[in-house]
């Protein structure tokens, strides 16, 4: 009983994994703002935040302005 | 190194780089790798607006030496320098640390052949004053 409970719990953590791993795999990347600093600190902002927004806003316009 | 060279070595070393503007704290362009003054001046416009904002994040005295900012449809990267800057596109999911080594680069060939003058110069007035000692 024991061991049939261990094995279907190590299937379903393999399940788990699994997906995790495919969603990452194929999964579109999160578009993000990395800023480095003169004292050598560094920030990123993910896509949710108004800080990133601010930014992806003139970076999108850049790229559209270079791209024919 | 001119600047055009130095942007004529970077788009052949780096194949990820689409368009790279040097300029510098006043918004004069340099050199760049678009043949279009508009996007050339898009480009540079953009970079100092990123800068600028991105500072804003940070209290004064604080300044920004580099930053991408990262889209589905390709990256933007601005490096500062002092009163020079480099910024340059990218298509997506670039290598970054790559991109950031060769524009630093970049920046550095740029700005090597002014101090390079500077010090002949200085070195020739020295010459002279000792010659006349």
């Amino acid at each position: 009983m024991k061991r049939k409970f261990l094995t279907l719990l190590g299937l379903a953590a393999g399940v788990f994994a699994g997906g995790a791993l495919y969603r990452r795999a194929t999964g579109r990347r999160r578009e993000r703002a990395d800023v480095y600093f003169d004292d050598g600190s560094m920030v990123s902002f993910v896509d949710d935040s108004p800080e990133a927004e601010a930014l992806l806003d003139v970076a999108r316009a850049a790229l559209a302005a270079v791209r024919p | 190194m001119d600047a055009a060279q130095a942007l004529a070595d970077l788009t052949e070393i780096s194949s990820q780089i689409e368009a790279a503007v040097l300029f510098d704290a006043s918004g004069a362009i340099d050199g760049s790798t678009l043949a279009d003054a508009d996007s050339t001046s898009a480009l540079a416009t953009a970079a100092a607006e990123l800068l600028d904002r991105a500072a804003a994040f940070r209290t004064a005295g604080v300044e920004v030496t580099q930053l991408e900012v990262s889209t589905h449809e390709g990256s933007v990267f601005v490096v500062a320098d002092g009163p020079r800057r480099i910024a340059a596109t990218t298509r997506a999911e670039p290598t970054v640390g790559l991109v950031f080594y060769d524009l630093k680069s970049c920046l550095r060939g740029a700005s090597a052949a002014e101090p390079a003058k500077s010090r002949r110069r200085r070195r020739t007035n020295g010459e002279a004053a000792d010659g006349e000692a």
